[in-house]
C-alpha cells in the first residue's frame, strides 16, 4: 500500500463518513458543519488527481462561500432540532420513495459507465492553465451558456428581493 | 515502501522553516498588541504599557500569563464542542496562510539550495483566499454556539460583511493577475524584481493602484479591524461573538486578530510593494554572500510588514466605525463596480499593448 492508496481511503472514508453525517445529525449547524468536511475530502481527492486549481476553486466557492450562506440562513432563522416540526408519515414515504429512486439511477448509471483510470502523475488538466485553455476553446459554449445561466439566475434573485412599486405618496409610512 | 522514502534533509528543512515562521509570525503579533497599545498611547496624549520590563516590552507576556491563569466559564446553555472549535478555527485559519508566502530567495547552504518557501504551490493566491474565505467561520461557529443573541447578531454581521467584500477583494486580484499571468507567490515576486526597470516601478502598486486601494480596504473589512470592526462593535453588541468567552479561548479570538494582521500586511507587502525586494538588490547580491543576502531580503520584507501593521494601527486610532448600512452601501455600490472598471480597463490596456 503506497501513500496515494493510504490517502484515498482515508479521504474517502471521510467524505462518506461526514456525507452520512450531514443527513443523520439532528441540528442543522452540525450538518452544516459535516457537509464542509465533505467538501475538504472530496478537495483533498482533487489533489490526488493533481487537479489544484479545482481542489482550492471547490474550498472557496462551496466551503467559504455557499456554506457560510447556509450557516447564516440557519442561524438567522435559528432553526434548532427541538423546535423542528416532525415530517408527516406521507412525506417521509415520498421522501424514501423518491430518494431510493434516484440512487437506483444513479447506481445504474455507475455500474454501467466505462470510466478511464487517471494517472495522477501523467494527467495535469486540472492545472489551471490547461483548464483555462480548454474551457476558452473546446467548451467556450457551454461555458458561456452557463455564465448565462448564472445570471438569470442572479437577475430572478434581484427582481424576487426588489421591494414592490408603491406610490410615493405611501413611501414615508413604509420607510 | 514508498511512505519512508522521503528525503530526511528535506522533511528537516521544511520543519525548520514551519517551525521558524510559526514562532515568528506569534511573535510579531505578541509584540503587535504591545505596538497598538503604544500607538494608541502616544496618538492619544497617554503613555500606555511602562511596568513590566523597560517600555513595558514585556507586557504581552504578563498578558499571556493573565489569560493562561484566568478561570475558564463554558456557558450552561451553550453548544459546547463548537463553542471550543470556535477560537480553535480562528487559530487556524489565521496560521495556515504563511505556508505559501515566500519570504526571501533561495540560499545555498552546504551544497543544499534552501527555499524561504514552505509550499510552492501554482496556486499560491487561490490558497491564501480559500484560507481567508474560510476565516470567517470562527466568529460565526464561535458566536453561535454562545447561545447569546449579541453574540448571534454579531455573527451574522461578521458573515455578511466577510461575504461581501470577499467578492470585490476577489475582482481587484483578478486585475492583478492578468497582469502577472501567474498564481504562484513566488513568480508573482520574482517580476517585481529590484524596484525600476525599463523606464518604471517594476512594484506592483505602481502599476494597479486602483486595485491596491480595493485590496486594501477589503482587507481591513475582513479582519474585522476597525473602521470596519463591527462584529464586535461594543457600542451596540457589548463584546459581539466572543462576550461569553474567558480566560485563554478569548485570547485567541484576540490573539488571531492579530496573526491575521501580521499575515495580510505580508500578503500586501508581497502583492504590491515587491515582497522581498527592494532597491538596488542586485548590487547588494554581487557584493554579499547568498546567506547574508537572504536575511537581508528577510529584512526587506519584514520592514514592509511592519509599516503596514502600522498603518493598521493608524487607522484604527483614527478613523470612526462605520454604521452597517454605509459599511453594505461601500462594500456592493462604490467598491465592486470600482473593482468591475479596474478589472476591464487592465484587461483593456493588456489587449492593446500585446497587439501593437
Amino acid at each position: 500500500m503506497d501513500i496515494y492508496s493510504i490517502l484515498f481511503w482515508f479521504l474517502s472514508a471521510m467524505a462518506v463518513g461526514s456525507a452520512l453525517g450531514v443527513i443523520l445529525s439532528r441540528n442543522p449547524v452540525n450538518s452544516v458543519m459535516f457537509l464542509i468536511l465533505t467538501f475538504f475530502a472530496i478537495s483533498g481527492h482533487y489533489i490526488l488527481m493533481n487537479a489544484q486549481f479545482l481542489a482550492v476553486v471547490n474550498i472557496i466557492v462551496y466551503a467559504g462561500a455557499i456554506m457560510v450562506l447556509f450557516l447564516f440562513v440557519i442561524m438567522l432563522m435559528n432553526l434548532n432540532a427541538d423546535v423542528e416540526p416532525q415530517k408527516g408519515m406521507m412525506i417521509q414515504l415520498a421522501g424514501v420513495i423518491s430518494g431510493g429512486i434516484l440512487f437506483l439511477v444513479i447506481l445504474m448509471g455507475i455500474t454501467t459507465a466505462k470510466s478511464e483510470t487517471i494517472d495522477p502523475a501523467s494527467t495535469d488538466i486540472g492545472l489551471i492553465s490547461n483548464l483555462g485553455k480548454v474551457l476558452f476553446t473546446k467548451y467556450v459554449l457551454p461555458f458561456e451558456i452557463s455564465s448565462v445561466l448564472f445570471l438569470s439566475a442572479m437577475i430572478g434573485a434581484v427582481v424576487i428581493g426588489k421591494k414592490e412599486n408603491v406610490p410615493a405618496s405611501d413611501k414615508t409610512e413604509i420607510v | 515502501m514508498l511512505l519512508l522514502n522521503i528525503d530526511a534533509a528535506f522533511v528537516i528543512e521544511k520543519v525548520i522553516l514551519i517551525s521558524v515562521i510559526l514562532m515568528g509570525s506569534l511573535g510579531v503579533a505578541m509584540y503587535a498588541t504591545w505596538a497598538e497599545r503604544k500607538v494608541a498611547a502616544v496618538m492619544q496624549d497617554r503613555l500606555g504599557p511602562n511596568r513590566a520590563g523597560p517600555f513595558g516590552l514585556l507586557q504581552p507576556l504578563a498578558d499571556g500569563l493573565k489569560l493562561f491563569f484566568k478561570e475558564e466559564i463554558i456557558p450552561d446553555r451553550s453548544t459546547q464542542f463548537i463553542f471550543i472549535l470556535g477560537p480553535c478555527l480562528a487559530m487556524l485559519t489565521a496560521t495556515m496562510t504563511s505556508a505559501v508566502m515566500p519570504w526571501g530567495p533561495d540560499f545555498t547552504l552546504a551544497g543544499r539550495t534552501i527555499s524561504l518557501q514552505v509550499a510552492d504551490i501554482n496556486i499560491g493566491i487561490l490558497f491564501v483566499f480559500g484560507v481567508v474565505s474560510l476565516g470567517v467561520y470562527g466568529v460565526m461557529l464561535g458566536g453561535w454556539a454562545s447561545n447569546n443573541k449579541f453574540s448571534l447578531l454579531s455573527s451574522i454581521r461578521a458573515a455578511s460583511q466577510a461575504i461581501s467584500y470577499e467578492l470585490a477583494m476577489g475582482i481587484s486580484l483578478i486585475a492583478l493577475l492578468m497582469m502577472t499571468g501567474s498564481l504562484s507567490l513566488r513568480d508573482i515576486v520574482g517580476q517585481q524584481h529590484g524596484f525600476w526597470h525599463d523606464g518604471y516601478f517594476t512594484w506592483n502598486f505602481f502599476k494597479q493602484p486602483v486595485g491596491f486601494i480595493i485590496f486594501l480596504t477589503c482587507s481591513f473589512a475582513e479582519l474585522n479591524r476597525a473602521p470596519f470592526d463591527l462584529p464586535e462593535c461594543e457600542s451596540e453588541l457589548n463584546m459581539g461573538y466572543h462576550q461569553e468567552y474567558s480566560s485563554m479561548k478569548l485570547g485567541f479570538y484576540l490573539f488571531a486578530e492579530y496573526i491575521n494582521m501580521f499575515v495580510s500586511s505580508a500578503i500586501i507587502s508581497t502583492l504590491f510593494f515587491g515582497g522581498y525586494n527592494f532597491p538596488f538588490m542586485d548590487q547588494v547580491q554581487a557584493a554579499v554572500p547568498s546567506g547574508v543576502f537572504s536575511l537581508i531580503c528577510v529584512g526587506a520584507l519584514m520592514t514592509k510588514i511592519v509599516a503596514m501593521i502600522l498603518f493598521f494601527m493608524f487607522v484604527r486610532w483614527t478613523l470612526p466605525r462605520f454604521r452597517y448600512d454605509q459599511l453594505m452601501k461601500l462594500g456592493w455600490r462604490s467598491l465592486i463596480p470600482l473593482a468591475l472598471v479596474n478589472m476591464l480597463v487592465t484587461g483593456g490596456v493588456i489587449l492593446f499593448t500585446l497587439k501593437k
